[in-house]
């Protein structure tokens, strides 16, 4: 071997080595660590419908519980593939219909209840939009966590294209954007098929309020 | 006797003042309750919470029938004047990082012979939990003023701190909310209500800085613990045990970013 290879080789493992450690550093956080799990397994009680497996994360909330690794360059794989598979797990309405009727998705976008210890199952759980997002404007109490849907169809059109992503978007928003902020309403079961139906037509029927 | 009546005449007020926000304009709602913050400013009703709790920290009690007055919050027995302002922090008896309520608990015990395990389980507003939130409003308005002022030298404060901070970002339930959803961002609101950013100074002071409060929509005093208690709730999280490390080490992520900020408790919300 010449010492050109040798130098060669030698950057290659000086730069080889920098990365894993750079690496290293940036994923400090997600390490399981025995003495954190054990306060969060210690630090809650089962309370009616909330129950421990609340506290048990999948690998979307795993890795979004660490955002400085989520949003960095090393996370972009993991990122990718968290994407991915809620992308995969979206369902298409199993009767081709996408819009359904928007009064009463006015009605879901306004409660935000259920699914808290204070609930039973059999309590409805509304979608809870207007908690994060201005949506129809004559509803002047709205959260500014999301962006506006003011006007959510008639800016964007009614093109094939924009209603798939809605339907996307609103089943499982961690498909576009892996620590979105939004609820996967489809994939925990929060809102059924049809009620994803009626919170589309408040955005997407030109008859709608939104978009007048 | 006009104490009461300027509180009874304040509720009046706030009553129409809340219909009148709900029919107006997003921005002049938020005005409203701000002008009856500034209203009712000079008789929080918190001032009965802290009454009561004055009588029951110096009336002996227990099965031992001794009184509070030798409790240590950290600044030495019987002090209570800036003693909110500086906790949590490490104590050496317990050889924990405590919180007031965990503390008091501790003094409870010690003290007085009490069992813990009645005021961790009794329900909010209820039993000894009543005489808590009592002693909680007297010795937070005895640090009224105060800079709040949290150490993290101590190693278990320091690793506290750390672990609050994980606590902070740890998603899960059925919405995947995690206390950042909501306090990890300047400027965001749900419906009508203002959100601090608790990763920053600011943020951290306007929310540690004003609980324990006087809650106006459910008349209540409210200590820490039943704050963060209903924000795992509205999180669709189980339910956290009062007085957990979940709950300290949260607190302790808090109060720390606030440091410097001001003792505002008891705080009046909405």
């Amino acid at each position: 071997m010449n010492i050109k290879n040798i130098k060669s080789l030698l950057a290659l493992t000086s730069f080889t080595l920098a990365t894993v450690l750079m690496q290293g550093s940036v994923m400090a956080q997600q390490k399981t660590d025995p003495q954190f799990n054990k306060m969060m397994k210690d630090g809650f009680k089962a309370d009616g419908i909330a129950g421990l497996d609340r506290i048990d994360q999948d690998a979307t909330q795993k890795f979004c519980s660490d955002p400085v690794f989520a949003s960095s360059k090393q996370g972009e794989k993991m990122r990718e593939k968290i994407q991915k598979m809620n992308m995969d797990s979206i369902k298409q309405p199993s009767d081709g219909k996408y819009i359904g009727d928007w009064k009463k998705g006015e009605a879901i976008a306004q409660s935000g209840r259920g699914a808290t210890w204070t609930d039973t199952a059999s309590t409805a759980v509304g979608g809870g939009c207007y908690n994060c997002h201005q949506i129809d404007k004559k509803e002047i109490s709205y959260g500014t966590i999301g962006p506006t849907l003011w006007n959510y169809g008639k800016l964007r059109g009614y093109s094939n294209e924009v209603v798939t992503y809605t339907w996307n978007r609103v089943n499982n928003s961690k498909a576009y954007n892996a620590c979105s902020n939004m609820p996967r309403f489809a994939h925990f079961k929060l809102l059924n098929e049809q009620q994803i139906q009626d919170v589309m037509a408040l955005l997407l029927d030109p008859a709608s309020p939104v978009n007048q | 006797m006009q104490r009461k009546l300027s509180l009874g005449l304040a509720f009046g007020v706030l009553g129409s003042l809340l219909s009148i926000a709900s029919s107006s304009f997003a921005q002049s709602a938020t005005d409203d309750i701000a002008k009856y913050r500034e209203m009712i400013a000079e008789g929080n009703p918190s001032e009965l919470y802290e009454a009561a709790g004055e009588e029951l920290w110096k009336k002996p009690a227990g099965p031992k029938n001794v009184t509070l007055e030798k409790c240590d919050l950290g600044l030495g027995p019987g002090i209570v004047k800036g003693a909110a302002a500086q906790l949590p922090r490490y104590f050496k008896d317990t050889n924990k990082v405590q919180d007031l309520e965990s503390r008091l608990m501790t003094c409870m015990q010690k003290l007085q012979g009490r069992d813990p395990q009645e005021m961790i389980d009794a329900p909010f507003q209820n039993g000894p939990k009543k005489d808590m939130e009592a002693i909680v409003a007297y010795v937070v308005t005895l640090s009224k003023g105060d800079k709040i002022n949290v150490s993290t030298n101590h190693p278990k404060e320091k690793e506290m701190y750390e672990l609050g901070k994980r606590a902070f970002f740890f998603q899960g339930g059925p919405m995947d909310f995690s206390c950042a959803s909501c306090h990890g961002e300047d400027g965001k609101r749900i419906r009508l209500q203002d959100l601090p950013n608790i990763t920053t100074q600011k943020g951290a002071a306007l929310g540690w800085g004003y609980w324990p409060a006087y809650r106006v929509s459910s008349g209540q005093f409210w200590t820490m613990q039943q704050r963060l208690n209903d924000c795992y709730r509205q999180q669709r999280f189980p339910f956290p045990i009062y007085g957990s490390d979940v709950t300290i080490a949260l607190s302790m992520y808090m109060a720390k970013n606030a440091n410097g900020g001001t003792v505002e408790t008891p705080g009046l919300k909405r």
